[in-house]
């Protein structure tokens, strides 16, 4: 009896260890498993489709997010003053930049309504450790180009950059927050992005 | 007399151009920043007191089969000319392909009212003279803003006689047929964007700024058809802190 209990435990041992080194999915199909999860619940949710852009907002925070690096996206889209500010300022600037990225993406998300999520071929080496992930969403009318930026952190792949419609996110930010920090300084930035976080919020 | 009247527009012209200069070190592709701004002012302006209610009011009033076939008989028109451009780029499949989008249109989809092409998996690639002219090699030039109009490059600006003269209403007789149909092709797009453009006001910290980047970042996108080279890093990005393993 207890010999059966200790080989059974040791097996379950041995398979979990054997997920654990199996964790690491390709990019794109992190990126379509994602994409299709997303908008499937779009679909299918009554309340979303009705717009409630709060629960939208929360899906993309618990589905999207865990798979984008936020760090390197912030540091990026705020480029060299990203040096000069305290980690405390760090924190706040990401914290910010968080909120107004997921209600970018929900903002677009209210608009599927029977899309559907087609990836293209990827372009990378087995070996690369930056790669471009292409998608296209169809539906009524011309399809809406959307890709991704990831790179390899650990044995995961995580997003950087968002591009939709031919417009890099982080590129697109980055004269927006050098005019504000030009003008206020870092701590100007983090007060424009919280004022706009806010007023977004009421609506 | 006149000579002095003359050093004095002489004079006020190089200020203008002194304060367009020094508006210019925020961004290399926009010397034209103080004008470009006075007319976006003015485009909002118009926009929040004119274009956007009657934009609201149309997509409330009338119903979404009669827009749909109003957006897809101004679409039909713009399918054909992006054929033409793609045939003077040198893509003929491509055209033969918008082509036959404009033929299934008209003939299946009742004068272009249906977009039955799309449904058959026919896809629309749109192209216009801007891009054709980008994509013969002429930069888009910088970022320049016209009364009503809206965004544009002096790229996209040489284009415009030709790119407006595909519309239905370029080709109507009198003028009185001409100016309704601008007009209703103005209020479809404007409807159209209508959900854009609240997201945009959510999300840009500075509006002028977002739409133009915005605007830029896409006319090399579309000439490049979504598959730009990469621009070079600035300086700025170098400096970011490499992914810190989480």
């Amino acid at each position: 009896m207890l010999f059966k209990q200790v080989i059974s435990a040791l097996s379950m041992t041995l398979a979990l260890g054997a997920t654990q080194a199996q964790s690491a999915v390709a990019p794109d199909a992190l990126i379509k498993q994602v994409s299709t999860e997303v908008i499937d619940i779009v679909k299918s949710d009554k309340a979303i489709q009705a717009g409630d852009v709060g629960k939208i907002v929360t899906l993309v925070d618990t589905k999207v997010m865990p798979h984008v690096n936020f760090q390197r996206m912030t540091a990026s889209a705020v480029g060299r003053h990203w040096r000069t500010a305290t980690p405390e300022q760090q924190k706040r600037l990401q914290d910010e930049f968080k909120i107004l990225i997921v209600r970018t993406y929900a903002g677009a998300l209210t608009q599927v309504k029977d899309q559907t999520v087609q990836l293209k071929p990827l372009r990378a080496g087995a070996d690369d450790p930056e790669v471009v992930v292409r998608t296209e969403v169809k539906g009524k009318g011309e399809p809406i180009q959307l890709d991704y930026r990831l790179e390899k952190s650990g044995s995961e792949w995580k997003i950087y950059d968002v591009n939709v419609l031919g417009v890099w996110l982080v590129e697109q930010y980055k004269s927006s927050f050098a005019q504000e920090i030009g003008s206020a300084g870092v701590e100007g930035l983090i007060a424009k992005l919280a004022e706009r976080n806010k007023a977004a919020a009421k609506t | 007399m006149s000579l002095r009247s003359n050093l004095r527009t002489g004079a006020a012209g190089l200020v203008l151009l002194a304060a367009a200069g020094a508006a210019s070190a925020q961004s290399a592709n926009d010397p034209l920043e103080g004008w470009n701004r006075v007319v976006f002012g003015f485009n909002e302006g118009l926009d929040a007191a004119v274009l956007k209610p009657v934009a609201t009011g149309y997509k409330a009033v009338v119903p979404e089969l009669v827009r749909s076939g109003v957006s897809n008989v101004f679409a039909n028109f713009g399918d054909g000319w992006s054929a033409i451009n793609q045939l003077l780029q040198g893509k003929p499949v491509a055209a033969a392909q918008m082509t036959m989008r404009v033929a299934t249109n008209t003939l299946f989809g009742i004068g272009g009212l249906f977009d039955v092409a799309s449904d058959l998996g026919i896809e629309r690639q749109q192209e216009d003279f801007g891009q054709t002219l980008g994509r013969w090699g002429l930069p888009a030039g910088p970022y320049i803003v016209w009364p009503l109009l809206g965004p544009s490059s002096i790229r996209d600006t040489a284009a415009m006689p030709l790119d407006l003269s595909w519309r239905p209403a370029a080709l109507s007789h009198d003028d009185a047929t001409r100016y309704g149909l601008s007009t209703l092709q103005l209020i479809d797009v404007r409807a159209g964007l209508l959900t854009a453009g609240r997201l945009v006001d959510e999300i840009a910290l500075d509006k002028y700024v977002f739409i133009r980047d915005g605007y830029l970042a896409r006319r090399r996108s579309l000439v490049y058809d979504g598959d730009p080279p990469e621009l070079p890093e600035s300086n700025d990005s170098k400096d970011a802190p490499p992914a810190a393993p989480k």
